[in-house]
């Protein structure tokens, strides 16, 4: 058996020239900026209850996510492989991420909770 | 037969070796797959960060509070330097995708350019990590640790529990900028005792302040902290230093180490090769390790200065 060690992925069609790297660096930029001054300014209306803390850090994950997105997505090419392979990838993080901050998160309230009484 | 032939192609085709299941090579494949765990990795540090921070909400720094100076301004800029780095780590990420591009078409010179800039961004990142830990580790306005281990900071009664540092308490001039003197905690204390409308203020989202009564009976039992280690912290919850000297120590491993490949791989590029070798794989490699460290970064970010 020949040594296939250095070969070359297969290529994949992903968008041509530079352009959609400048894109996607203006939209982190803007995602940032954003995040930036909504934490300096910390809006009186984003800090109301929603879904256990306040709107303004629900706002400031999703944001995050959509970051993570782009990042995985276009710079680390994920989006243009195989769907095997990118569902491969994704997927453990997918299921076990969210469970293990559900699980620690809740262990963590309830801690708190007995140490207080 | 000819059913037997076929079927003998049909094996050797699969088993001989040479298939992309992925259509990723072994290499890119791999670390993938180290990304994957590496990811994991982290996210159970930053949820470990979340338990703590969970069980002592009420002593858990708010970060805007204790990451607020920038370089050479004067004052407070909460968030303005994590600002900077996460720009600076994300340019270094466009220049690293560019020199995977030039890569994409063999173009030399211009894996060589961009290369070139992802280094120096890589660098400049961990410059202003070892900025930053400078600025924690040593401390800021100072604060006092009572006998139970509660971080409470000096207040002025009536200035709506705006920290006084021990520097002002101590001289009575403003504390100027930069300035790292260490006092002990008998300084403190006699100047706490002269001072009269001085009283003591609990951290975090509560801030309760206490009455003068109170503050002169809890300054019995009082220790002087200056600054952030991993056994205290001025700031509040020692957790909090800890996990900060860990999770971002952690990370500032991981860009160090990606500079390290990425200047041997760079290295690689100027001795040609991959030019002889036909493409620059080895650089969308080390790219894909590169991304993730901004990837991570941008999680830190938000876990640790944000939320």
């Amino acid at each position: 058996m020949s040594d296939h060690s250095n070969n070359p992925s297969e290529h994949h069609d992903g968008p041509e020239g530079t352009a959609w790297i400048w894109k996607v660096f203006w939209i982190l930029l803007a995602v940032t900026t954003v995040e930036v001054a909504l934490g300096i300014i910390k809006p009186e209306i984003l800090l109301s209850q929603f879904l256990g803390t306040s709107l303004l850090n629900v706002i400031f994950i999703v944001l995050t996510l959509a970051k993570a997105y782009y990042i995985v997505a276009e710079f680390m090419h994920l989006g243009h492989e195989r769907k095997n392979f990118i569902w491969t990838i994704t997927l453990p993080i997918v299921i076990l991420i969210p469970y293990l901050t559900f699980v620690l998160l809740t262990e963590g309230g309830y801690m708190g909770v007995l140490m207080n009484q | 037969m000819a059913n037997g032939a076929a079927l003998e192609q049909n094996t050797s085709a699969l088993w001989g070796g040479g298939r992309q299941p992925f259509g990723a090579s072994y290499g890119k494949m791999m670390m993938w797959f180290f990304l994957l765990s590496d990811a994991l990795t982290f996210s159970g540090f930053l949820t470990a960060m979340g338990l703590y921070r969970f069980k002592y909400e009420e002593t858990w720094p708010i970060a805007e509070n204790v990451f607020t100076h920038f370089p050479m301004l004067h004052g407070e800029h909460p968030l303005l330097f994590v600002a900077l780095m996460t720009f600076i780590l994300i340019l270094s990420s466009v220049t690293m995708v560019l020199a995977v591009n030039a890569g994409h078409k063999n173009n030399h010179n211009g894996v060589v350019l961009w290369m070139g800039l992802t280094i120096v961004g890589g660098f400049m990142f961990l410059g202003s990590q070892a900025w930053e830990w400078y600025h924690f580790i040593n401390g800021d306005k100072g604060a006092i640790q009572l006998e139970n281990n509660a971080i409470v900071y000096l207040t002025k009664a009536g200035s709506e529990g705006k920290i006084l540092s021990v520097y002002e308490l101590v001289t009575g001039v403003e504390k100027p900028h930069g300035d790292h003197t260490e006092f002990s905690t008998g300084d403190v204390v006699s100047a706490f005792g002269l001072n009269t409308d001085v009283t003591l203020r609990y951290p975090g989202k509560a801030e309760t302040t206490m009455t003068r009564e109170e503050a002169v009976k809890a300054f019995q039992t009082a220790k002087l902290i200056q600054g952030a280690s991993l056994r205290e912290n001025e700031y509040g919850n020692v957790l909090f230093a800890d996990f900060f000297f860990f999770v971002t120590g952690f990370h500032g491993t991981h860009v160090f180490s990606g500079v390290v490949l990425n200047i041997i791989i760079f290295i690689n590029v100027l001795m040609g090769t991959y030019k002889q070798r036909g493409h620059y794989e080895m650089v969308e490699k080390v790219g894909l390790y590169w991304h993730f460290v901004d990837l991570v970064w941008v999680f830190v970010f938000t876990f640790f200065y944000l939320v």
